[in-house]
């Protein structure tokens, strides 16, 4: 080990101090980094931000080398993607890691947004940070089914053309709209080349812009815990929150090893059952598109199912639309439907649980109802009012329930 | 005798892809009987070479239509306008069937040829355009049908089975051995880094396993400060 | 350490750090390794793929026709290869060009494969097989083989004059000095499948290069 004195470290200090003069790393590393104080009860839903974090990063690497032999043309597209498959070194894993990052963004991210929920992340002063985090959800959606028409099989091309048609649902400018958004007569060349253009480029940047502007807001604030105690209240002489541990290297240790644990299960899929039963990746995209020939079935990726459930739940073209906007929409506004004093679910009344566990039950009930060829219209019809009434009926409960009181401090061991 | 009602559930093919020598005997049933009417327009027979170990000449000889090359894929040597007009539609491409259908779908497809009234059928899809090309080796089937009362009370004939009328060249056991080899084959086909693929994944699963473990006693060791 | 102290501050640094200096410094070691046996399917995803290899095979051409002093041009890996027959006295106008010459033994040994490194550049003296993109910026030179005054060169022997930069080179593809070009022509790997029959892109002891 090199003594603190040592030359070398003479040096590096000496650059570190160049660099500081100029541009302030070191205070950047100590306010988000080191010094930035984080409550010490994380528990396991605390692992899914840096998770996310991680498989952005993993869709970015991978995403630019799939770029490199992908051909968005309607005519090479689908024989790109076999050259990467078969030709291109290494083709194969990258591809399955960008398809199986895809489903498991998802995955980390439905987990990190229950997590907010449970303990109120939303609640004031964190406001903006759920906003922001819808929003990246929203763009990720986005991003998500641009991505998936990429490989321009028979699932991609149909699941583009039913999302694209839902926009004709709109009276007046719905046809104008949905072939200015295809380009063509139909969904064509043109479409795949500006999907490609968004997923590759705008759509990450906004997504990168998003996440910044996410954890910058983060950390003006500070994290919430599952106790939902702030603990800036409590301070010691030296101004740091007593129930707070420094990120570095306590929260860097963690998360690491939670990386690590969360890779063994990625690499699991992507070596040994990439399709993931088709739900990753359907058969049918492997036909290649044909405008001709409609499959029997086409039910979209399982991350939109919940909310393509709810399209189904009333008859009327336009108000399944508008539902099913509504239903991701609504997420906005939870913020100020929480009337409840206490922010985590550990302290909030039994209304509150049943809900929230209700809430679950419904989105996941969603799914699988999305995904199903035949669904009882009223079952659907009945989980879609639950998932709305989560929302919807959130201000009666919130102020009619009895809280218990929250500790002065965060729970530890 | 195995079976799959129509439509219903599809027969275990039991193929393994990982059976050297099950996949190159699929690949010698695959150009004999398919590659006359079908192409597998993205395998290379240089790929074909390399992973199932064989030499320039096997692969020229045995598996190559004519002046095929090595480079070459493996195509068909009729072309589409033949195919319609034979077939009513062009052969479908075999490159990924496997994996758009499924090995068990091939299997059960392979072995459902019947012969009823009207001619040749099939169980798993009904009045396939594809003629039974193996019909002399499994030999000819027919369909064992039940009357079923539905439930408007109209009675419906409805197959449960079929039964061999005819032997074929091969026995039903040699023929499913047959038909299982060239499902191996046809998966290795949809997807050829699948032998590698797993060959890899176990390093990566063992060496992940390694650093979780690393990760876990470097978290545990720190957050003992934590009090 | 006090109790007031250890009420006031959640982290309490363990005194003996030997295990933790420990474990640290393995995992990080375990997890570079980590990182560098996952970067490589990346790095190698540049290579060229099976299709290009494919597509770069090694060609075979036939030269029975080509005319003693001629040249033909074929492409091997996008590159334009020439193949010429060199007359006998094309082939003596080598010998006492030596002084006039960069590198006349072949010295720099990435410009040609191990059989190609003598007076004429080649297996058999008549044929010359070579690269035919000028080693200072790639164009293609012209061929003047008969020996008679140039205008980039009195004392012309007969050889390649690059138009781009005015290189010149002997009929082994030898560079001479004083122009832009420091390198002699590249001799791509090739054997003779038979007299009349060369394969580029392969050596003659087996194997695709």
């Amino acid at each position: 080990m090199a003594k603190p004195d040592s030359a070398i470290n003479q040096r590096v200090q000496a650059v570190g101090q160049w660099i500081d003069d100029r541009f302030p790393i070191s205070d950047f590393w100590k306010q988000h980094i080191s010094e930035y104080y984080a409550p010490k009860n994380f528990n396991l839903w605390y692992f899914f931000g840096s998770l996310a974090m991680l498989v952005l990063v993993n869709q970015i690497v991978t995403g630019i080398f799939l770029t490199m032999h992908y051909k968005p043309d309607a005519e090479l597209a689908f024989a790109s993607v076999e050259y990467i498959m078969r030709d291109v070194e290494w083709g194969w894993l990258i591809r399955y890691m960008h398809s199986t990052g895809a489903s498991l963004f998802f995955v980390v991210v439905y987990l990190h947004m229950f997590r907010a929920l449970m303990y109120g992340s939303y609640q004031k002063p964190r406001e903006l940070i759920w906003i922001l985090g819808v929003t990246i959800y929203l763009v990720l959606m986005a991003e998500s089914f641009m991505g998936y028409v990429l490989p321009w099989g028979q699932m991609s091309y149909w699941g583009a053309q039913v999302i694209i048609s839902l926009f004709g649902a709109f009276p007046v400018v719905g046809d104008t709209l949905v072939e200015w958004i295809r380009g063509d007569y139909y969904v064509a060349d043109a479409t795949l080349n500006r999907f490609f253009a968004l997923h590759v480029i705008a759509l990450p940047l906004a997504l990168l812009a998003l996440v910044v502007l996410h954890l910058a807001a983060l950390h003006e604030v500070g994290s919430n815990n599952p106790d939902g105690v702030e603990i800036k209240k409590l301070k010691n002489p030296d101004g740091v929150p007593v129930d707070g541990i420094p990120f570095h290297p306590y929260y860097t240790v963690k998360d690491l090893f939670g990386a690590c644990f969360f890779l063994l299960i990625a690499a699991f899929i992507i070596f040994f059952w990439p399709e993931f039963g088709g739900y990753f990746i359907k058969a049918d995209n492997f036909i290649e598109a044909d405008n001709l020939v409609t499959p029997e079935h086409i039910p979209p990726v399982w991350y939109f199912t919940p909310f393509y459930a709810i399209l189904q739940a009333v008859p009327d073209k336009l108000m399944g639309v508008i539902l099913m906007g509504a239903a991701v929409m609504i997420l906005y506004a939870v913020p100020w439907l929480d009337r409840s004093p206490v922010k985590s679910i550990r302290y909030k009344g039994w209304m509150s649980k049943v809900a929230l566990a209700l809430l679950a039950i419904a989105f996941v009930r969603l799914g699988m109802l999305g995904l199903a060829q035949d669904t009882n219209i009223w079952e659907l019809r009945l989980w879609t009012f639950i998932y709305f009434a989560f929302f919807i009926l959130m201000p009666i409960w919130t102020s009619l329930e009895r809280t218990k009181p929250v500790p002065e401090r965060v729970n530890y061991k | 005798m195995a079976w799959a009602a129509k439509g219903g559930n599809l027969d275990s093919s039991g193929a393994n892809v990982h059976d050297m020598a099950s996949v190159q005997r699929g690949a010698a049933t695959f150009v004999n009987y398919c590659q006359h009417c079908h192409s597998a327009e993205f395998m290379r027979y240089e790929r074909l070479r390399q992973d199932l170990g064989l030499t320039e000449e096997q692969v020229l000889e045995n598996l190559a239509f004519g002046d095929q090359e090595l480079a070459d894929y493996m195509l068909s040597p009729i072309t589409t306008e033949q195919a319609t007009e034979w077939f009513d539609a062009p052969a479908p491409d075999l490159s990924l069937t496997a994996r758009s259908r499924g090995g068990n779908w091939i299997y059960t497809f392979l072995r459902g040829f019947y012969l009823d009234e009207e001619g040749w059928n099939n169980t798993v899809q009904e009045h396939s355009s594809m003629p039974h090309v193996l019909w002399e080796l499994q030999g000819i089937q027919r369909p064992i049908y039940e009357t079923e009362t539905a439930g408007d009370g109209q009675e419906r004939r409805v197959l449960v089975g079929l039964e061999l009328a005819q032997d074929g060249l091969m026995s039903t056991t040699e023929y499913d051995r047959k038909v299982r080899d060239l499902v191996a084959y046809m998966e290795y086909m949809a997807e050829p880094a699948i032998l590698q693929r797993k060959r890899v994944g176990i390093w990566v699963m063992l060496f992940l396993s390694l650093l979780t473990f690393m990760s876990y006693l470097v978290y545990k060791e720190f957050w003992k400060d934590i009090k | 350490m006090s109790t007031s102290k250890e009420d006031l501050s959640s982290v309490q640094p363990a005194t003996d750090t030997s295990r933790r200096r420990f474990l640290t410094a393995t995992t990080a070691v375990v997890g570079a390794i980590g990182v560098g046996f996952a970067a490589w399917p990346f790095v190698a995803n540049w290579k060229p793929s099976a299709r290009a290899r494919i597509v770069g095979a090694p060609v075979e051409v036939y030269i029975g026709n080509l005319e003693p002093g001629g040249l033909t041009r074929i492409e091997w890996r996008g590159q334009t290869i020439g193949i010429m027959r060199r007359t006998d006295r094309m082939v003596e106008e080598l010998e006492g060009l030596s002084d006039r010459l960069r590198d006349p033994e072949s010295e720099v040994v990435d410009q040609q494969p191990e059989y190609a490194r003598n007076t004429h550049r080649s297996l058999r003296p008549d044929v010359l097989v070579f690269n035919m993109h000028c080693t200072h910026l790639g164009c293609i030179p012209q061929v003047f083989p008969e020996v008679e005054s140039q205008p980039f060169d009195a004392n012309w022997r007969g050889g390649f004059y690059c138009p781009c930069h005015r290189s010149t080179f002997d009929l082994a593809g030898r560079v001479f000095r004083g122009v832009p070009a420091a390198r002699n022509l590249l001799i791509p790997p090739y054997r003779f499948l038979d007299d009349n029959t060369v394969v580029v892109g392969e050596d003659p002891e087996q194997g695709v290069a």
